[in-house]
């Protein structure tokens, strides 16, 4: 494994970064520069992610100098590189990456994947495997005369697949060991002529996500990610960047679903009942508990002692949402009754809390699905916290062939 | 907003932890809560003088350790965990935020803070338990022209170990709060739902009494009632986070049909979903105590109606939790969750119900009725 440390024996403060982000808008005037060019030299000036190692944007620095660099930036009227877009990129692909790429891959894939110049997307979930993410299909077999991979399979639930220039994607390389042992984890050209990207209507009528299928699609070698077989343990990086992301964003108070709920309450005297008033607040307190509960959590991380706590955070967004959504519904009464547009459209980012009521209570449901069932992480506290005994297993010592289906 | 255990925190914990596990073991509380004496003397005379418990909110120039909400917090998770019969949360808590009302610097006032911070004296604010902040103040007792007490308050929470009860009561110049010497009251303890803190009414008739001098009476006992309301909040998750070990603890150790019974997905999963609960109400007791120790009136009144509205039914929910999944065994009265889930019923009625909370949240967030 070729893992990267921060340069030893420096440690850039809140000041070295300042002189390095006034240094940046000396030399690339934010008003004058192209977008581009400006947000590639921010890269090189290891501004990007100031936590990575020298040289990939960034300066080993301690993660909570970003919020320093962002705000000056921002001050000074400097583009971003649109997070939103990008998301699978920075929070998925990027951290898996630096930590198990060559250095060659790091040097490749960094430096576009942060400026958006290379949007990325993930191959993880398939229709026969969702929860039991290990038991996947797609098989990648190697071309003895290339060395090449050539895989065959589909995937589903992919977010900005037909936007996506790269994938990270795992595949079954040995399906005569054990299911975890015989997976690799590769980078996946998706304008390779064997990929294709249908959109997948979901539940609010538009389609945020795809499915993807792989025909013959051919991987060289040197696009593979860590060892041959250790592609399970190389996805654990990634999956849980995925949990914190979804459950761990800092919200003010107010933030998230409870506001749209909150404003119509005051916004709208004639929807208002006793009895949907105590449910109206109990949604409020709840929000508010789920708000401190997540920067209780921020705030053992930031002190060097995270707590079991960040596991629970996405099942208590996912249930909150769900509540605070289906109350919004209610409360709207007749207007309830509509429902903004059915029109299938592929909107560039996901939007939990945009457009109308209905649409948030629908989309809401994807929360406890997406990125970890909550069943799922149920499990992971009972077995990972509380010490309890795993589920009884049938899968784990038999070759992946044999396993019924 | 600091919602984690600071180092002197934690050792505070420890210190309580360690003499309550050498003192208050569950056989020593089951033992004691039929008995003439429900409350352990010296249990209370250790921890409020030895550790300087009963002086922890009362500044250290009136005698007392000059800590904050945050530390009384601490020790109330320790002591919800234990119930342990002492009147730490009447006396030191309650009665003493309403005394820290007064004219502190009035010397009777001064006098009684610094005689109850050393554990010379015990005192209760002489309010029904149920009574919640944001209510009207009481009638129920009223002070003739020689400041002479009659009248009557019922379920009064630690009223029984108490050598001074501080009254409110309407008098000749409007409500006023009053000292009056326990043995000058008929202090009548009744069975109550909760064994591990008795309750009592008390009467007046005619009391021989001094008027406390307080610039504002009534704000004085309002922000006692806040003040209690939600440092409880912090007993609750003690209560909880109890019910909660315990419960995997047992479900560790049984086996049926062949197995570790914690091995279920069923109960895997109702125990996650209670660990997620004691943990947000935890968040959320630690939020209230800070912001009662930062001293900004209405976060820290937001912030305790939000704990007041979430940790009352965890505590709950756990402890009826921990009777089921304990089993037959959790319905005996040998085995301690009983005491647990009493209390728990008990504290969601006290300082005022999780409904009552949120209908006082909701001016505060601008939430307004229909």
């Amino acid at each position: 494994m070729a893992e990267s440390h921060p340069t030893p024996g420096k440690d850039p403060d809140a000041s070295e970064v300042r002189r390095r982000v006034a240094e940046l808008l000396a030399a690339y005037d934010p008003a004058r520069v192209p977008r581009e060019k400006f947000l590639r030299a921010r890269f090189d000036a290891g501004l990007a992610w100031v936590h990575f190692p020298e040289g990939l944007g960034g300066l080993g620095a301690p993660r909570a100098l970003q919020a320093v660099v962002d705000a000056e930036l921002a001050a000074a009227g400097a583009p971003d590189n649109d997070p939103r877009r990008i998301g699978i990129g920075l929070g998925m692909a990027a951290p898996t990456i630096l930590r198990y790429g060559t250095e060659e891959q790091k040097r490749r894939f960094l430096r576009p994947l942060w400026t958006g110049e290379e949007v990325w997307c993930q191959l993880f979930s398939e229709p026969g495997a969702g929860s039991d993410l290990a038991g996947l299909r797609t098989r990648a077999v190697r071309e003895p005369d290339s060395g090449d991979w050539i895989v065959d399979g589909q995937k589903v639930w992919t977010s900005s697949a037909h936007l996506a220039r790269w994938a990270i994607l795992i595949a079954r390389t040995d399906p005569d060991v054990p299911k975890h042992q015989g997976i690799t984890y590769f980078l996946c050209d998706m304008t390779d002529p064997g990929v294709e990207v249908r959109p997948l209507r979901q539940i609010t009528g538009e389609a945020e996500f795809n499915e993807v299928f792989l025909t013959g699609v051919r991987i060289p070698d040197a696009h593979r990610l860590g060892a041959i077989g250790d592609g399970w343990r190389v996805a654990q990086a990634t999956l849980m960047n995925e949990r914190v992301a979804i459950g761990g964003m800092a919200l003010p108070r107010e933030g998230g679903m409870i506001g749209p709920l909150a404003a119509a309450w005051r916004e709208r005297p004639e929807l208002r009942t006793p009895e949907l008033h105590d449910r109206v607040l109990s949604a409020w307190v709840a929000a508010e508990v789920v708000r401190l509960s997540a920067e209780r959590v921020r705030q053992q991380m930031a002190a060097g002692a995270p707590g079991p706590e960040g596991s629970g955070l996405k099942l208590a967004f996912a249930r909150l949402n769900q509540h605070v959504s289906g109350l919004e519904v209610e409360l709207m009464g007749e207007e309830g009754l509509r429902y903004g547009d059915w029109t299938m459209v592929r909107p560039e980012s996901v939007d939990f809390y945009g457009r109308d009521a209905g649409y948030r209570y629908l989309r809401a449901k994807g929360n406890s699905i997406e990125g970890g069932t909550s069943e799922i992480l149920r499990n992971i506290i009972a077995e990972r916290v509380l010490g309890l005994p795993a589920e009884p297993r049938t899968d784990k010592d038999v070759a992946w062939k044999d396993l019924p289906r | 907003m600091n919602l984690l255990y600071s180092d002197v925190e934690d050792d505070l914990r420890t210190a309580v932890r360690d003499v309550l596990a050498d003192r208050c073991p569950p056989e020593a509380v089951l033992g004691r809560i039929e008995s003439e004496l429900p409350y352990d003397t010296g249990l209370w005379k250790l921890l409020a003088a030895e550790l300087g418990l009963a002086g922890l909110l009362v500044p250290e120039h009136l005698g007392g350790q000059g800590a904050s909400a945050r530390e009384a917090a601490v020790v109330l998770e320790e002591l919800g965990s234990a119930v342990a019969p002492v009147p730490f949360l009447g006396s030191a808590v309650l009665a003493t935020s309403a005394l820290l009302g007064c004219d502190t610097a009035d010397g009777t006032v001064a006098a009684l803070l610094a005689r109850l911070a050393a554990g010379e004296a015990t005192a209760a604010l002489a309010v029904p338990l149920s009574g919640a902040p944001g209510a009207p103040f009481p009638g129920s007792v009223t002070a003739d022209s020689e400041g002479r007490l009659t009248g009557r308050v019922t379920s009064v929470a630690d009223a029984f170990a108490a050598d001074v009860l501080v009254v409110p009561a309407g008098g000749p110049q409007g409500p006023g709060l009053y000292e009056v010497a326990a043995a000058d009251a008929a202090v009548e303890r009744f069975s109550s739902l909760d064994l591990t803190r008795p309750l009592s009414d008390v009467t007046f008739e005619a009391a021989p009494a001094r008027l406390l001098p307080a610039a504002d009476p009534a704000a004085a006992l309002d922000g006692a009632l806040l003040t209690t309301a939600g440092l409880l909040a912090s007993e609750q998750v003690g209560v909880a986070q109890w019910c909660l070990d315990e419960t995997v603890g047992h479900l560790k150790q049984r086996h049926q049909f062949g197995r570790v019974v914690g091995g279920f997905q069923s109960l895997k999963h109702r125990l996650a979903d209670l660990w997620l609960e004691v943990v947000s109400a935890r968040a959320a007791a630690r939020a209230a105590a800070d912001a009662l120790a930062a001293g900004d009136h209405l976060e820290a009144a937001l912030a305790v109606h939000v704990a007041q509205a979430t940790a009352s039914s965890t505590a709950v929910h756990a402890a009826e939790e921990a009777i089921q999944l304990h089993g037959g065994i959790g319905m005996t009265w040998e085995h301690p969750a009983h005491l647990r889930l009493k209390r728990a019923k008990a504290d969601e009625l006290a300082l005022g119900t999780p409904a009552r909370h949120r209908a006082a949240l909701s001016p505060l967030v601008d939430l307004p009725p229909a």
